[in-house]
C-alpha cells in the first residue's frame, strides 16, 4: 500500500514543509504519492514531482479548492483513502484544519504532530506542551496523521515523479470571504536557520524594529511570544509556542521573553538558544545555552553594532 | 439560537507535569486542575453572544468522571445556562469524544457549536473538526472573531501566514483561538447561582454510542534534557561564543 502526503502550498509555490513530510513518509516505507489540491496550481505539482522518493503526484485543480477549505478537501482525501495505508500532512494551520475531518469520515483516530516514526504503525508525538513524549501504536487500517515538519529534514530534489490529474470535484458550503497574508522579505519562521524572537519586554510594536534590524544582519526570521502578540505588538502569525509555530532553528535568540511553558514548547528543540533578559530569575535562562542578563535596550543595539 | 460548548478538564496551564517513573503516563495525581483555557474562551464567546442577543441558550457539555462537574460548574458560573455531564472513567481519543458529542447534538440541535481549538494536555487539536465532519457541518477553526449574521456566521481565523475570513451557513462549528476574547472572572454571586443551574448526568450507554479501540499507548517518556547552559557577561562575549564555540553565526 502506498502513502499519501497532502501538499502544503499557496497555489503558486510548494512549501518546504511538504519535502519534510515526504521524509517522514519515506521513513514509514512504501510508495509515496503527493496530493496537490488547489486552483491554478500546476507549478506546485511540478515542484512536488521533483521531490526524491515520490513516485506519483496527484493534482486536483479546481476553483472550489482555491481557498484550501477543510470541508471539501477532506472529502477528496476520503475518496482517495482506500488506496493508501497512511495519509500525512504537515501540522500546519491547513493540515490541522483538514486532517481530523478526514480521519473522522474514515472512522479512524488521528495522530497529531508526529515527531518520530518508530515503525509503520507506531509513532512518537509530544503531549503536555512537549513536557512528555507519547509513543502510540495505531490499530486503524488507515493511519491519518499530521507531522511536525521541524522534526524532519527536507527530502532532496532531482526527481521526476509521474503526474496524474484528478477530475472529481467536491463542493463546500463554507464561503471564503477574504484573506490577508503578511508579506515579508525575511525567511519563514518554520524554515529559518536563525530566529530572533521578542516578548513582552520589548514594550511596544515600534521596538520590534530593533529586532528586525538584528534579524536582517543575521539573515534571520522574526518571531514573538504569545505575550507580545496578545499585547498587540506584532501579528499572530509571528507567535512561537505550543499553540503558535513550533520551530527548531540552528539559533534562537529570545529577547525580553520570560520563558512560559507554552513558549518553551515552541522553541526548545532549537540547536542553540540565546536568552537576553534583565530578570536573572526568568525561566528562559534554564533552557538557554547562552544567557545574557542585560537590559535589552542596551544589549540589542550593541549586538547589532558588533555584527558589523 | 442555541449554542453548545463542549469543555474539558485539564491540568492547570501553569503546572509543569512529570512523567511517571514507570513510563506509563503523566503523573496527574494531586495536581491543580482547571477548565482548558481554549474551552474557557469558547464558553466566554457563547455567553457574549447571548448577552448581545444573538444566542438564546448556552449549553455546556463535558465527558469524564465525576470530577468534570467542577469545570461544568465553572462554565455555569461564567454564564452558561445548563450543563451535561457524560459520565465515564475511560480515557477516550478525540474521535470517540466527537462521536459522543454528535449524539448530544442530535438531542440538543444547537445551531452553533463552539469548541476550544485544542486541549493543553493531549494537544491534539482534533475534536471540533471531527465533530463537524461526523455531523456534516462546515467549520472555521482557530477563530479570533465571530459575527453571527442571520442564518450564517462570519469567522476571522488565524492561519499560518496571517488571517482568513470565512462565512458558514448555520448550523456550524467554530473552534476558539487565544485572541477570540479574554474570559471574565466569575463573580461570587454567579458562582453561587451556578450551583443551582441544571446539570444532567448521562452515560455512554444512554447516548447509544458504541466506541472502538483505536490505539495503544506504548509508553510515555520525558523529552531529552537540554545541556545546562552558561551565563555570559557581555555582548562581546556572547558574539565570540556564537562565532567560535557554537559556530552558528
Amino acid at each position: 500500500m502506498a502513502i499519501l502526503v497532502l501538499a502544503e502550498h499557496d497555489n503558486a509555490a510548494l512549501k518546504l514543509d511538504t519535502a519534510k513530510v515526504v521524509t517522514a513518509a519515506r521513513a514509514i516505507g512504501g510508495d509515496v504519492h503527493v496530493l496537490v489540491v488547489g486552483h491554478q496550481c500546476s507549478a506546485v505539482a511540478q515542484s512536488a514531482q521533483t521531490l526524491q522518493g515520490v513516485s506519483q503526484v496527484l493534482l486536483a485543480d479546481a476553483s472550489v479548492y482555491e481557498a484550501h477549505l477543510a470541508e471539501n478537501i477532506s472529502k477528496l482525501l476520503v475518496d482517495l483513502a482506500p488506496h493508501y495505508s497512511h495519509i500525512l500532512a504537515a501540522a500546519s494551520s491547513f493540515g490541522k484544519d483538514a486532517m481530523p475531518r478526514v480521519a473522522a469520515l474514515l472512522d479512524v483516530a488521528q495522530l497529531s504532530e508526529v515527531i518520530a516514526i518508530v515503525n509503520a504503525d507506531t509513532f512518537v508525538r509530544p503531549i503536555y506542551a512537549g513536557n512528555a513524549l507519547a509513543t502510540v501504536q495505531s490499530h486503524d487500517a488507515i493511519k491519518v496523521m499530521t507531522v511536525r515538519a521541524s522534526a524532519f529534514d527536507a527530502t532532496a530534489e532531482g526527481n521526476n515523479a509521474a503526474l496524474t490529474l484528478l477530475d472529481k470535484v467536491f463542493a463546500a458550503r463554507t464561503q471564503f470571504v477574504s484573506q490577508s497574508l503578511t508579506v515579508s522579505a525575511r525567511p519563514e519562521l518554520g524554515n529559518a536557520g536563525i530566529i530572533v524572537s521578542g516578548g513582552r519586554g520589548m514594550g511596544s510594536g515600534e521596538n520590534f524594529g530593533m529586532l528586525e534590524q538584528l534579524a536582517d544582519k543575521l539573515g534571520a526570521a522574526v518571531g514573538a511570544s504569545r505575550a507580545a502578540v496578545d499585547a498587540g505588538f506584532v501579528p499572530n502569525d509571528l507567535q512561537v509556542g505550543q499553540t503558535g509555530k513550533i520551530v527548531a532553528p540552528n539559533l534562537y535568540i529570545a529577547v525580553g521573553i520570560s520563558g512560559a511553558i507554552q513558549h518553551l514548547a515552541g522553541m526548545k528543540d532549537a540547536k542553540v538558544i540565546v536568552a537576553i533578559n534583565k530578570d536573572p530569575e526568568a525561566p528562559i535562562f534554564q533552557v538557554a545555552d547562552y544567557g545574557l542578563e542585560a537590559d535589552l535596550f542596551d544589549a540589542v543595539p550593541e549586538l547589532i553594532a558588533s555584527l558589523g | 439560537m442555541k449554542v453548545l460548548v463542549p469543555v474539558k478538564r485539564v491540568v492547570d496551564a501553569n503546572v509543569k507535569v512529570r512523567v511517571k517513573a514507570d513510563n506509563t503516563s503523566v503523573d496527574t495525581a494531586n495536581l491543580k486542575m482547571a477548565l482548558n483555557p481554549f474551552c474557557e474562551i469558547a464558553v466566554e464567546e457563547a455567553v457574549r453572544l447571548k448577552e448581545a442577543g444573538s444566542a438564546t441558550e448556552v449549553v455546556v457539555v463535558s465527558i469524564g468522571n465525576k470530577a468534570v462537574q467542577e469545570q461544568l460548574r465553572t462554565a455555569l458560573a461564567l454564564g452558561a445556562d445548563r450543563a451535561i455531564h457524560i459520565d465515564t472513567e475511560d480515557e477516550l481519543v478525540p474521535l470517540s469524544i466527537a462521536k459522543l458529542l454528535k449524539a448530544v447534538q442530535e438531542k440538543e440541535q444547537a445551531e452553533l457549536v463552539i469548541f476550544g481549538k485544542q486541549s493543553i494536555d493531549g494537544d491534539n487539536n482534533q475534536t471540533g473538526q471531527m465533530f463537524a465532519a461526523l455531523s456534516d457541518m462546515p467549520q472555521a477553526t482557530f477563530a479570533s472573531e465571530i459575527k453571527v449574521e442571520g442564518q450564517s456566521v462570519q469567522v476571522a481565523r488565524e492561519i499560518d501566514g496571517g488571517m482568513q475570513t470565512l462565512s458558514l451557513p448555520l448550523p456550524a462549528v467554530v473552534t476558539a483561538d487565544l485572541r477570540l476574547n479574554e474570559p471574565r472572572y466569575a463573580s461570587l454571586p454567579n458562582i453561587m447561582k451556578a450551583k443551582r443551574k441544571p446539570l444532567d448526568v448521562m452515560t455512554i450507554a444512554d447516548l447509544g454510542v458504541t466506541l472502538k479501540n483505536h490505539q495503544t499507548l506504548v509508553k510515555v517518556t520525558p523529552p531529552a534534557e537540554r545541556k545546562a547552559g552558561i551565563m555570559v557577561a557581555s555582548v562581546a562575549e556572547l558574539v565570540e561564543k556564537l562565532k567560535n564555540e557554537a559556530k552558528v553565526i
